[in-house]
């Protein structure tokens, strides 16, 4: 049964991984106080996980020394003004606060192919996390295919694991990767960690103008059937590590009225959001990695602090990144060969088991979600929307409260008997 | 903190390591998590608490998100029907 428990900060951070706690930590050194909420156990969002990777210690040791609360749970409704609604474990946390920053992250673009709904079929950052959650992979013959940096980090990181790695599938053409490498020259720190990825994966076949067609198993993925540049080739595997780049999390900035402009949420040089003493940085406002994550945080917690010069002098550091993840997403853009991908009786929506047959028969994601449930389940199109965004060209961008499934008893934000913990969103 | 925790999947004892998630077990003792709406069996996909693919029962209680939750010792972690 839950408490409520209410706080009150001059400036709340959503979102623990690097851009919340960057935003987080410039703050509270500047005297504010300040909240930062995540739903995961440990801070540092997906990319750290919790790991003593060196910059990450260092900012957990910042937003220690700075005095920044640090809250577990997962926020999900707005009820009124300046006030929001996060659901921990037994326990509902009701958040006020003056200036509000955004740090939501992203998450894989997951996309439909026959087989794609077997167990051990995952996306590549979702294996692993898995792997960061103990699950021994070594010994294990993994795939890994799709698209974007995520596919050679993760390969590396399972190989070191014990995982044996058959092959690496990349849909982007051999072309396009060559334009992207020269666009690292102006970056040496991110030449020393492509180099060091190669060295590591020396040992994998590295395809590119490759994508899977088909995963088959009973029970689990036992194979992968590959296109390579036109010829078809099946591997063998335990397991299919397969994820197309990231989308970023704007649930919540929708949900509040930010604007969105061509998925993102849109902001000005301050990392200011169309609504006021609302801030958004990191990933929602275009994928950009880790260091951009850390410097739009720098900047939207130094200026929700109220120290724009400082801020300002950030910009430099911040056109350069975005210059160079603008060439990253023109590399890895997904091919219009990958519509083709579902077959159709492939299911799309994984939460309501919605085919392909049944999706393309409608013309707008609403139409769609009235008439077939897509998008309805408990994750609320989080998955099959980005990829009905690719398929069909919809756009899923309307969001209700509660913004994740949560319990009745956080819904009414009272106590309410064991009995009737039951979750919204899905049917079951 | 014990080292290792004993637990049951679907009605089998297995032991994790402790700090191992639900849905780490599940995979460990080769358990789908759930059963889709047309009776598929599912296991976690995106690792990080979104798909809500990895939801288990919980010592009776459904609709757990396997991944976010850590192994304790004496569960009962059966798959989500």
């Amino acid at each position: 049964m839950s408490k409520v428990g209410g706080r009150r900060f001059d400036i709340l951070v959503v979102g623990g991984g690097p851009a919340g706690m960057a935003a987080a930590a410039c703050a509270a050194e500047h005297g504010q106080r300040v909240g930062i909420i995540d739903d995961n156990a440990a801070l540092g969002g997906q990319i750290w996980r919790g790991q003593s990777e060196p910059a990450a210690s260092k900012w957990a040791e910042r937003l220690r020394s700075s005095g920044v609360t640090v809250l577990c749970g997962r926020v999900f409704q707005q009820p009124e003004p300046c006030t929001l609604l996060a659901e921990g474990e037994n326990i509902l946390h009701e958040l006020r606060y003056e200036k509000l920053i955004l740090a939501t992250g992203a998450r894989e673009r997951l996309l439909p192919f026959p087989g794609w709904t077997l167990p051990n079929v995952m996306g590549a950052g979702g294996l692993q996390a898995m792997v960061k959650s103990g699950f021994p992979i070594r010994g294990k013959r993994v795939v890994v295919a799709g698209t974007g940096p995520l596919l050679l980090a993760v390969a590396a990181y399972l190989q070191k694991h014990g995982a044996e790695i058959p092959i690496i599938c990349e849909q982007a053409s051999w072309s396009r990767l060559a334009r992207f490498s020269m666009a690292l020259l102006g970056h040496p720190g991110k030449i020393v960690q492509a180099l060091q990825l190669k060295r590591e994966l020396a040992s994998a076949r590295f395809s590119a103008n490759s994508w899977p067609v088909a995963a088959s198993g009973e029970g689990r993925v036992e194979k992968v059937t590959i296109s390579q540049t036109g010829k078809i080739e099946t591997f063998p595997c335990d397991y299919l590590a397969c994820g197309f780049h990231l989308v970023p999390n704007v649930e919540l900035p929708l949900l509040l009225g930010c604007q969105i402009q061509n998925g993102y949420v849109q902001v000005d040089d301050f990392q200011r959001t169309t609504v006021t003493d609302v801030f958004c940085a990191g990933e929602p406002t275009g994928i950009g990695g880790v260091e951009s994550s850390l410097v739009e945080g720098e900047i939207a917690g130094l200026t929700a602090a109220g120290r724009i010069a400082e801020a300002s002098s950030f910009f430099g550091r911040r056109g350069k990144l975005r210059r160079f993840a603008r060439s990253r997403d023109r590399t890895f853009r997904l091919r219009p060969e990958l519509h083709s991908l579902p077959a159709p009786e492939t299911i799309v929506c994984r939460c309501e088991d919605v085919r392909y047959s049944h999706l393309r028969e409608h013309k707008s994601w609403r139409a769609a979600k009235l008439q077939t449930r897509c998008g309805m389940g408990p994750c609320q199109g989080r998955i099959c929307g980005p990829a009905a965004q690719f398929l069909f060209k919809w756009n899923p961008d309307s969001v209700r409260p509660p913004i994740f499934p949560v319990r009745v008893e956080s819904m009414a934000g009272v106590s309410a008997p064991a009995n009737l913990e039951l979750t919204t969103g899905g049917r079951e | 903190m014990l080292s290792q925790v004993t637990m049951t999947v679907n009605g089998a004892q297995i032991v994790v390591p402790s700090g191992t998630t639900v849905a780490v077990a599940m995979a460990i003792a080769g358990q789908a998590c759930r059963t889709s709406v047309s009776g598929e069996p599912r296991g976690p996909l995106c690792g990080i608490g979104i798909c809500f693919e990895c939801r288990v029962a919980i010592n009776g209680r459904p609709h757990n998100l396997g991944c976010r939750i850590l192994c304790e010792q004496g569960m009962d972690v059966r798959t989500n029907e």
